[in-house]
């Protein structure tokens, strides 16, 4: 679904990305790991089109979007969930999920999203930035599902919330994995990480320096805890 | 009593033109992250069209007030798609030497064209004279200004917070970036918002047409308060620059009432202190983006 080749990223003359490979199957979660300013929401921007300075490719659904604007990504079945949630104060919670346009048939109804997440529904008139961190995490989730993404690129979905709020998300990714979209997660947390994860690489300076299956988490997670430095 | 409501329709009307034009300022800065300049001269050939029109083809008021929009809006997108959006990617001090450079441009032309001293403008005959209100005489042209602003300014509300494109606009105002992960096309509306914008300029300049010298320069002014409104109102906000507007009128009539030779600094002491208390302007967001 996505496959990214010898991937290289810019900043200036700082180069953030040294040939970065990974891919993403069709319903598989991977996770994205490594210290901070090791590369990875450089390596997410780059996948949605929003750092351009960059070399080599990056596949998405058979095509060549290397050079495709974000927009055009996006409308290809990309979802984004940012690391900051992105939640816009300005709009409401419901016009937050009904600013993307929807992209694919899979894409869920407001009714859906509201079932799913009932708090969304309580408070849809309210401004966006209202409300508590992990109902924002919500809304950002289910903003990138209502569009019908096939792939959805979370960075630090768990990031600052309770361990309840975390769980949730968990059943959420879980949940999008069985309909068959992939996902392509950044996580400092492995250990939230191996719960819903197929496979994991780890980043560092740049590079791909590791990459270990799910099942191998068990006896290599001492590796991976090591490289964070936790 | 009845002199402070004179005044006080007085600078509500003046103020519609502030409101009206730093709306557009607003709308363009916010989508584009440009500070058009220009503005003041987009106001000042609006009231000239509708001079020229007048003379020309004896249109109306009320004409103008529907036909200069719409030429402004074409003019807006030419100057755009022509001049601004070469330079929209990069610092934004070039298109400020851009549209102050424009601003110059036109002023000079209408100069040439149409000289120095005003045009003239007569009004429609059911907006001249002066209209008794219970015992308050007010002259009915400035009433009209004021109800007219007020009914677009709605209207623009509206069509920010109440359609689609008003949606788009604000989540392109707010995070430009996000907009575009999530699949909004935001460079489609930078032309015609900016259109948009001029067009508002030009109704402004339209209005106060019969209400001031039509002259080449009579932008000039205007665009220096322009800008006290916009700061006054937090750059980037719709509401604030429509509220600081119709503020600053009311100081500017008030001003020249009873301070005349403080008039117009007034303005710019109200813009300090409101600096002074709430840098980002009244309805500015703390984090200044652009």
């Amino acid at each position: 679904m996505l496959e990214v080749t010898g991937l290289k990223a810019w900043y200036g003359q700082a180069q953030a990305l040294h040939g970065v490979d990974i891919r993403v199957g069709v319903g598989e979660v991977v996770a994205l790991a490594g210290r901070n300013g090791a590369g990875k929401t450089t390596l997410v921007r780059c996948v949605m089109g929003l750092h351009r300075q960059v070399d080599g490719a990056v596949r998405f659904l058979g095509r060549d979007v290397t050079h495709t604007p974000a927009h055009q990504r996006a409308r290809a079945g990309m979802g984004w969930v940012q690391d900051d949630r992105g939640i816009y104060s300005s709009l409401s919670v419901e016009e937050n999920l009904l600013l993307p346009p929807k992209v694919s048939d899979r894409a869920w109804t407001l009714e859906r999203v509201y079932e799913a997440f009932p708090v969304l529904a309580e408070r849809r008139r309210a401004s966006g930035t209202t409300l508590s961190g992990g109902e924002q995490q919500m809304l950002a989730i289910a903003r990138a599902l209502r569009t019908g993404a096939r792939l959805l690129l979370m960075d630090e979905p768990s990031e600052g919330l309770a361990p309840v709020i975390v769980a949730r998300i968990g059943a959420i990714i879980r949940e999008i994995k069985a309909t068959g979209a992939g996902v392509l997660l950044i996580e400092q947390n492995v250990k939230f990480a191996a719960t819903v994860a197929d496979r994991h690489y780890l980043i560092s300076q740049g590079r791909i320096v590791n990459a270990i299956d799910n099942s191998e988490f068990g006896s290599r997670e001492g590796e991976l805890l090591k490289h964070l430095g936790i | 009593m009845n002199a402070v409501l004179q005044y006080a329709v007085q600078g509500l009307a003046a103020g519609s033109f502030y409101a009206l034009a730093a709306l557009g300022l607003a709308i363009i800065f916010g989508v584009l992250g440009v500070v058009n300049f220009a503005h003041g001269a987009f106001y000042m050939l609006g009231a000239v069209a509708a001079a020229v029109l007048l003379d020309l083809l004896d249109l109306s008021l009320w004409w103008s007030l529907l036909v200069v929009p719409v030429l402004m809006f074409g003019f807006g997108v030419l100057v755009e798609r022509l001049l601004v959006q070469w330079l929209i990617r990069l610092d934004p001090l070039y298109n400020f030497l851009l549209t102050f450079g424009l601003t110059l441009v036109l002023v000079e032309l209408v100069k040439q064209q149409y000289g120095v001293s005003g045009l003239p403008y007569r009004l429609p005959g059911p907006l001249r004279g002066r209209v008794d209100l219970a015992g308050v005489v007010l002259p009915r042209y400035q009433l009209f200004v004021l109800l007219f602003s007020v009914g677009i300014c709605a209207l623009v509300w509206l069509l920010m917070t109440r359609t689609r494109i008003g949606m788009i606009v604000r989540a392109s105002t707010e995070k430009p970036e996000l907009a575009r992960a999530l699949g909004i096309n935001v460079g489609r509306w930078v032309t015609p918002v900016f259109g948009f914008g001029v067009a508002l300029a030009g109704l402004a300049g339209v209005l106060a047409a019969p209400f001031r010298a039509i002259t080449a320069e009579m932008g000039n002014n205007f665009a220096i308060i322009l800008f006290a409104v916009v700061v006054i109102g937090g750059l980037g906000s719709i509401v604030g620059a429509v509220i600081a507007g119709f503020m600053v009128g009311l100081v500017e009539a008030f001003g020249q009432a009873y301070a005349p030779t403080f008039a117009q600094i007034l303005i710019f002491v109200l813009m300090v202190l409101i600096i002074l208390v709430r840098p980002a302007g009244l309805f500015g967001r703390k984090e200044a983006t652009a």
